[in-house]
């Protein structure tokens, strides 16, 4: 290429190249930030914020129950909840892959049903609806029942979807060998398909429980006593009693507490099973 | 021929309006061993498979050990059991160990006990050359170990037949000896064997016969030196010259139906 063809080859654009452009939008972006982060820091009442939200002595004050109560609670409500989403949702999911329609069709409805309504709406459903509609039934457990059954059934749709795409991603050859070696159909999907299934699924499936970890808070409105309180709950009792904010803070993070660590376990599972792939 | 352990009459499949089998004829005596070749597409796999009914013919029957498989009441788990297969992507359980590849299918289908699974899982690991690897995962394994774990696998339930579909076809060249010696002791051994393969050295030295298919028919049968040796039909030239001079091949049309070229 010669020097006189190559102004013709690129004619030179009017104004910015790209490469400026891009360092101009960059650095605006950076004097937003910075402008954003002075005013607020600017604009806060230090002083109220701390005071609303970081009183030591009215945080000091919820120890150990914020631990031996709430957390402990939560964290019951969770397990015993993916518990039953787990049983339910194993269930839902063999349905959805059944041979014979109507258990297909039942648990498509299911799923459509309990993926579309918030899960307050179940809670409520569970918590007065269904006393109301059948006066003299008794759910299991009390609360602690009605927690598990509320939760399980919102979890239980979600679950279902994700254990069936979990049993369609096992390959279609470990069924053809397993039933080449004699195993019945049932015996194979439980010995062979559904391990490889949950090996697949666990990422996921943790990640539902830690939506069902924050979920549980709705038992907020199921009317439970001192002892069945459970993190919001006893965050919101001690704020109001307090008048202060702090409880809130303090409620939120336990929750990260567990959350967080989960997320992370979440993330290097996924990273594995993408390492496993390649 | 003994009795015939194996006994296809009248075998058609298809696949929606894509009929793959189209009459198959086929007997297999007590310890014979027959290969299986023919192009892709003519339906020696799917052959295979309606063997232990892993697919359903459409029409036709097909006898194992003397009991009718396309019968629509027999005991299918049950039947299998005389039947080894192995594939040609291996399909060893990658959730569990060697050792436990052979012996859970042992428990759970032949009911044996911990003890008596575990001896003819050593047992048939040893035979197959891999008794270090008892405890290994299959993904730490080389192709060829994995599929003579395979191979080990269905003969730790005592098959009294082995289908082999494509046995060395994923693997590559340098792990295919393994694999056809482990076979090759199996047919020395008496076992009755159909074998789906491309391995025209191993038909040739280790069948007892040689079948040739194409477009869902078995086009010649019979001893390998005669089928590969000096086969009758111009289709059975024409895939063996391809086959084992893949390079002197011409480009050809492409045609529905492959009736012979020009050589």
């Amino acid at each position: 290429m010669t020097d006189t063809e190559k102004p013709q080859l690129q004619p030179r654009r009017k104004g910015l190249t790209r490469r400026q452009k891009r360092g101009l939008s960059r650095g605006a972006q950076y004097v937003v930030f910075v402008a954003a982060v002075i005013a607020f820091a600017v604009s806060a009442d230090w002083g109220r914020l701390k005071n609303q939200f970081a009183q030591a002595d009215i945080a000091e004050r919820m120890f150990p129950d914020v631990i031996t109560l709430a957390l402990k609670n939560t964290v019951l409500y969770t397990v015993t909840g993916f518990a039953v989403g787990l049983a339910l949702g194993m269930l839902i999911a063999l349905m959805r892959l059944s041979s014979v329609g109507p258990y297909r069709w039942l648990a498509g409805i299911y799923i459509e049903i309990f993926r579309g309504l918030p899960a307050l709406l179940i809670f409520i459903f569970i918590g007065v609806a269904v006393p109301l509609a059948f006066p003299g039934t008794e759910i299991v457990g009390g609360t602690y029942g009605k927690v598990a059954l509320a939760l399980g059934l919102v979890a239980a749709a979600y679950m279902a979807e994700t254990i069936r795409a979990g049993i369609q991603a096992v390959p279609k050859g470990q069924m053809e060998a397993a039933r080449s070696l004699g195993f019945s159909p049932a015996r194979a999907m439980v010995s062979i398909i559904i391990p490889q299934a949950f090996r697949i699924i666990l990422p996921p499936l943790t990640n539902e429980l830690v939506l069902l970890f924050k979920d549980s808070s709705l038992v907020l409105f199921l009317g439970v006593t001192l002892e069945e309180r459970e993190l919001s709950k006893y965050g919101r009792d001690l704020a109001s009693q307090t008048a202060n904010s702090t409880p809130i803070l303090v409620a939120g993070l336990c929750y990260l507490l567990i959350t967080v660590p989960l997320g992370f376990v979440v993330r290097r599972m996924e990273a594995k099973a993408q390492e496993a792939v390649k | 021929m003994s009795r015939p352990e194996i006994r296809v009459s009248g075998l058609h499949k298809s696949f929606g309006s894509n009929e793959v089998l189209r009459g198959i004829d086929l007997e297999i005596g007590q310890g014979e061993v027959v290969c299986v070749i023919g192009p892709s597409g003519s339906g020696k796999s799917t052959l295979l498979r309606c063997v232990n009914l892993l697919e359903e013919p459409t029409r036709g029957q097909v006898f194992v050990g003397g009991t009718e498989l396309t019968d629509p009441d027999v005991d299918i788990d049950a039947a299998r059991r005389r039947i080894g297969m192995v594939f040609q992507q291996f399909n060893l359980f990658p959730h569990l160990t060697v050792t436990e590849n052979l012996t859970l299918p042992q428990r759970r289908v032949l009911r044996r006990s911990k003890a008596e699974a575990a001896k003819a899982a050593a047992e048939n690991l040893r035979r197959v050359g891999l008794a270090e690897k008892a405890d290994a995962y299959p993904s730490s394994l080389s192709g060829g170990q994995q599929q003579r774990v395979a191979i080990a696998r269905a003969l730790a339930m005592g098959p009294a037949v082995m289908l082999f579909d494509e046995p060395t076809s994923a693997l590559d060249p340098e792990l295919v000896g393994d694999v056809l010696a482990v076979m090759r002791m199996l047919a020395d051994e008496g076992m009755t064997m159909m074998v789906v393969t491309h391995e025209m050295t191993f038909a040739r030295e280790v069948a007892d016969r040689v079948v040739f298919m194409d477009g869902g028919v078995i086009v010649e049968d019979g001893a390998p030196e005669q089928v590969i040796g000096a086969p009758r039909h111009e289709r059975t030239r024409h895939f063996l010259s391809r086959l084992l001079d893949p390079a002197m091949a011409d480009v050809e049309e492409e045609t529905s139906d492959q009736v012979g070229g020009s050589e």
